[in-house]
């Protein structure tokens, strides 16, 4: 960082300019002419925290997605699926044992299971055949969409989480002033936080499992070069049923979280699935720090658009897609 | 292959097999004797989830490209057909005259296809198929929002095709005709072109990009181009379909239909024109006919499970199962199989499915 | 080339399908619903209602038997023309009710004016202009639309709840474009505001709605929200977790039994919530009582309530059917006696009597509800008033009630 601030004096300058005036943007209470330009405060901290705990929601889906393509180049097009089902089955073992927590962990391992059945089943017969690992993919998720409203119909499920994770807080930064002097402090829904904290607890534990232990190594070493991997010795077969089932129960994790903090109804496995193909896409596929990144993008772009303009949220999304695919086509963080 | 022969000169009636003969009669008689709802709903319709299947068959086989927005480019065309001609919901609707629309429109949702081309293909080959889903996905959200040119939600009705020298194009019959023209000069066209040059040279891309950005090809460009002539083609798909249906809305290019045109492609195979058409028909009958044999509810399991078990255990789809078996049923003919030697050579040149 | 004759073969079987000769004395009827995709549970509810009502004709009506023939489309206007399309000119159907929703409605009344020789009877589908502006003279529309809904809300929150200022929620389609329209044409016109800087859309299918939460205004007296199924239990969450506190007042679908019926923490938040509609679930009427109890016992399975798809459906059959009694059965005139029956027809139903104005739209009774805990810990919509004989035009004259113009965004301005 200090070479950083010696070599670049103009940027580092820049950037700490940036940081204090966000920093001022969150603390500080608005003056008039920022609230007639901006609109107010409160819709503005709320939509930034909204952008980054929906980030925290969209990067521990994409996260799995992007750690099984990265190992074992398989664009699992059933991760919607995967998400979704994670979800009804954390709901009905959540409901039926009045355990939030126990939902988390079979979810977990119901569908981390799931994923190793597809590996040892289906992915293993085609190793190398990219194409027709992820066509088979979208057929496991037509069946499984069509499966799923089968048996939960199209009604709306949602978990009800421990007390203590619902409900607002109320957070140190200052929306208004009343005309008493008394401040006016921003709430925030608890839970949300909760997926933010859930998200980055995730998000250091893949790069602790990677980077410190001899598993990682392992599957960073496979990334590199797999058959280099499997000449050394590795049972590489095992090394992919790990992570494959690590990516997918990920996806079953997320689909419990996501259903806590928003809904659980048909669909939103397409919507998840979307939103994991963005953020690979832009973050740079394989890469979990892109991963970060990429959900932070299109979280922040996401919310910012749905609170100032909810006709073409959507289309920023999008855009921020293109213009990433135009200037860096491997994606933010992608090595390839 | 016949056709092939046909178009390239060296074409004898000798050479023609009897069964060509039949299906080409069949084809230009059908709505002799099919009714009105055989010839339209089952028969053009067909024809024209056929002729866009083909452009992805066209991308897919020959290219190596698995775009998933040959819907959308087809959806893009008949939005355009709706926007800037005439439809009765009275948004936009520019009344520009049938004979500007169309080529119009055709030709834009080929520029859209190329734009799609360029965006993708700059990547490795697995990252098509996720970039044009989400390109895919992104059109649906965006029309069913934007309500000041697509008109949201409701999208455009009313949209008529022209009456020209008397016939209302709509009609059963002279739209099966119509349809079958433009699928039928589609199909020859394909055929022929990937015998062209470029075609060669795009089925040489698909089996090894690296030699053939080093002999001097201009890879990207060839697959750019690909992509704008499967613009051409599902364009004008695009433009039939919203005739056939008067209408258009963010329904008519959402992502069941998306994937419903992978799936047609792929059960019917696409290593050779025939197939996506050969998906088509078995597609439609079972849409319209799945209700009366089976609960329709579970329409999608059947429709999954089918394109699962074509991908799993017969990857050329039903072609590439007709192929397999048709060798044991007639060994005796074996000679003069091995004669087609047009075909063995398709055989090696196609197969992207087992190659990439 | 003998890969074709598979085609062929494919091709002669199914034209071998083709529509078996109609026997005499049988009427063919169609009943189209959505049994696919995201709303296979109302399109299963709907035919419930077709069923309930073919029932209790006992499959025959004017002396003939009725043969049901069911045809399915997954919400979108082009499945529901294809799906229309082959009940009609495949399967020979005299008389299709259908569809569920109000863009299929639309497509389905386009389709209706190139089959003049059949009569199409509404499902449940609620669009205006379905029979608003270019009506088709063969179908006829039993069940009432979305602004009709509306009748009565209003001018309650006005001058019962005191309420002056609202926002509006509401997806962004139009669907609640008319719902919005029903609801604040009578509320402006009494002297409420709703500008249009404070009316939120968001797009369908929007499952995180916080940053909207947020961005809605704290100096109104309640929130108007007209949402569906799952963006309403979505919606009605997230505004709890935030700590919102504003009363609310809900669409016609925004609190029906898919939303009373969701698991979660939202139903103690919706108690209270006034809204209006075709069905009331607590109205104590031995009409309705005698329409849930029949149903109760048929579907046992079914909801804890018939469901307005149910009830749409259960009225526009049910009319059919008494219009085809009316004619002895007799269609040999291509359906034009039993149009003019099921135009003059004026009948009783479970929710008051029926009839129809000159486009062929439905005249009658509107619920007005509060959202209550029932004795056994289920949710309902407690009848508060009912609205008598709304029509479509709210009392005005055709020509007046087009000056307001399509439903919008903007409409109406309510500065």
């Amino acid at each position: 960082m200090r070479q950083f601030v010696e070599r670049h004096r103009v940027w580092a300058f820049i950037i700490f300019l940036a940081v204090a005036a966000f920093l001022w943007l969150i603390f500080a209470v608005w003056p008039d002419w920022l609230v007639d330009s901006l609109g107010r405060k409160k819709t503005f901290v709320n939509t930034l925290l909204n952008g980054i705990t929906l980030a925290g929601l969209y990067f521990l889906v994409a996260s799995g997605f992007t750690l099984v393509f990265g190992l074992m180049r398989n664009v699992n097009l059933a991760h919607g699926s995967m998400y979704l089902l994670g979800a009804y089955i954390g709901y009905e073992v959540a409901t039926a044992s009045g355990n939030w927590f126990l939902g988390l962990a079979v979810a977990f391992l119901a569908i981390g299971a799931s994923g190793v059945l597809l590996q040892v089943l289906i992915f293993r017969r085609m190793e190398g055949d990219d194409l027709r690992q992820t066509l088979v993919t979208i057929g496991i998720s037509i069946i499984a969409a069509d499966l799923m409203l089968a048996v939960w119909t199209g009604n709306t499920y949602q978990f009800e989480p421990p007390e203590w994770l619902f409900g607002a807080v109320t957070l140190p930064i200052i929306s208004v002033i009343k005309a008493s002097g008394d401040p006016v402090y921003i709430k925030y829904p608890m839970f949300r936080l909760t997926v933010l904290v859930v998200a980055v607890a995730v998000g250091i534990g893949l790069w602790l499992f990677l980077n410190r232990t001899k598993l990682g190594m392992m599957i960073r070493a496979g990334v590199n070069d797999r058959q280099m991997l499997a000449a050394s010795g590795v049972n590489v077969q095992l090394l992919f049923a790990i992570v494959f089932a690590i990516g997918a129960g990920l996806a079953g994790f997320a689909g419990v979280i996501g259903g806590t903090a928003l809904s659980i109804a048909p669909g939103e496995d397409v919507r998840y699935l979307l939103a994991s193909l963005i953020v690979v896409i832009v973050g740079g596929l394989g890469s979990v720090t892109g991963a970060a990144i990429g959900a932070l993008l299109i979280g922040l772009a996401e919310q910012f658009g749905l609170a100032y303009f909810p006709t073409y949220g959507v289309v920023l999304t999008f855009l921020i897609m293109v213009f990433v695919l135009a200037v860096r086509p491997q994606g933010v963080m992608g090595g390839r | 292959m016949d056709a092939r022969r046909l178009l390239s000169g060296n074409f004898s009636f000798a050479d023609l097999h009897p069964g060509v003969l039949l299906v080409i009669v069949f084809l230009l008689a059908y709505p002799g004797f099919a009714s009105d709802f055989f010839v339209f709903q089952i028969g053009a319709y067909t024809l024209i989830l056929g002729t866009i299947a083909l452009s992805l068959m066209m991308l897919g086989g020959y290219g190596g490209m698995v775009s998933l927005a040959q819907l959308t480019v087809a959806g893009l065309a008949g939005y355009l057909v709706a926007i800037v001609g005439t439809n009765s919901v009275g948004v936009m609707g520019l009344g520009w005259p049938w004979w500007i629309t169309v080529p119009f429109a055709i030709l834009a949702a080929a520029v859209f296809s190329a734009l799609i081309g360029a965006i993708s293909v700059r990547t490795e080959g697995i990252y098509t198929i996720m970039i044009t889903l989400a390109i895919a996905v992104a059109f649906f959200y965006f029309v069913r929002q934007n309500y000041v040119v697509f008109n949201g939600f409701t999208g455009f009705a009313g949209i008529e095709p022209p009456t020209l020298f008397g016939v209302y194009w709509r009609d059963p019959v002279p739209f099966y005709y119509l349809s079958l023209t433009v699928a039928g000069g589609f199909y020859a066209a394909v055929l022929y072109a990937s015998r062209s040059t470029f075609g060669l040279s795009l089925q040489a891309i698909r089996d090894n990009p690296r030699r053939m950005r080093a002999l001097g090809y201009d890879v990207t460009l060839h697959r750019v181009f690909a992509y704008f002539l499967a613009g051409l083609i599902a364009g004008t798909a695009g433009v039939l379909m919203v005739w056939f249906n008067g209408r258009i809305s963010p329904g008519s290019v959402g992502v069941d239909i998306v994937i419903d045109i992978l799936v047609i492609a792929v059960v019917g195979g696409m290593r050779h024109p025939i197939g996506p058409f050969l998906g088509a028909l078995v597609f439609v009958l079972l849409q319209n006919f799945a209700i009366d044999l089976i609960d329709r509810e579970r329409f999608n399991t059947v429709i999954g499970l089918a394109f699962l078990l074509v991908v799993l255990f017969s990857p050329d789809g039903l072609l590439g199962l007709w192929q397999r078996v048709r060798p044991k049923l007639r060994f005796a003919r074996t000679a003069r199989y091995e004669a087609g030697r047009a075909e063995e050579r398709d055989r090696q040149g196609a197969g992207p499915l087992e190659q990439t | 080339m003998r890969r074709f004759t598979k085609t062929t073969i494919a091709a002669v079987a199914a034209l071998s399908l083709a529509a078996p000769a109609l026997a005499e004395d049988t009427i063919k009827m169609g009943a189209l619903a959505t049994l696919e995709g995201a709303f296979t549970v109302l399109g299963e509810d709907s035919m419930r209602g077709v069923e309930l009502a073919l029932e209790e004709f006992e499959y025959t009506a004017g002396g003939k038997k009725i043969e049901l023939i069911t045809g399915s489309s997954d919400a979108s206007p082009d499945s529901a023309i294809r799906a229309a399309r082959k009940l009609v000119e495949q399967d020979g159907v005299q008389i299709l009710v259908g569809p569920l929703s109000g863009s299929e409605g639309l497509a389905v009344k386009d389709y209706a004016k190139t089959q003049p020789e059949v009569t199409f009877v509404n499902g449940s589908s609620a669009a205006q202009d379905t029979t608003l502006r270019n009506p088709s003279d063969n179908f006829f529309r039993f069940s009432t639309e979305g602004a009709q809904w509306m009748a009565g809300l209003g001018e309650y929150v006005y001058n019962e709840k005191g309420y002056r200022n609202i926002a509006v929620l509401a997806e962004d389609y139009s669907f609640p474009y008319t719902q919005v329209f029903g609801f604040l044409e009578p509320f402006c016109r009494l002297g409420g505001k709703a500008p249009v800087d404070a009316r939120f859309w968001v797009p369908i299918g929007n499952k995180d709605y916080s940053s909207v939460i947020a961005a809605l205004p704290d100096d109104v007296d309640a929130i108007y929200v007209a949402l569906g199924g799952a963006d309403a239990v979505n919606f009605l969450t997230q505004y709890e977790q935030a700590g919102g506190d504003l009363p609310l007042i809900g669409g016609s679908i925004t609190v029906d039994q898919t939303v009373l019926g969701s698991k979660g923490r939202t139903r103690d938040f919706i108690i209270g919530t006034p809204s209006a509609g075709p069905i009331s679930d607590t109205w104590d009427d031995p009409r309705w009582s005698a329409f849930v109890e029949a149903y109760k016992a048929k579907f046992p399975d079914g909801f804890p309530s018939p469901s307005l798809f149910a009830h749409a459906y259960y009225i526009n059959t049910k009319a059919a059917l008494l219009a085809l009694n009316e004619v002895d059965g007799d269609l040999s005139d291509g359906g034009v006696k039993l149009r003019e029956a099921l135009a003059n027809l004026e009948f009783e139903t479970p929710t008051g009597m029926v009839k129809l104005d000159e486009r062929r739209q439905a005249v009658a009774d509107i619920f007005l509800t509060e959202v209550i805990e029932g004795p056994d810990g289920n949710l309902l919509n407690k009848t508060i008033k009912v609205i008598p004989q709304v029509d479509q035009t709210f009392g005005l004259s055709y020509d007046d009630f087009l000056q307001y113009g399509q439903v919008s965004r903007e409409n109406p301005s309510c500065e």
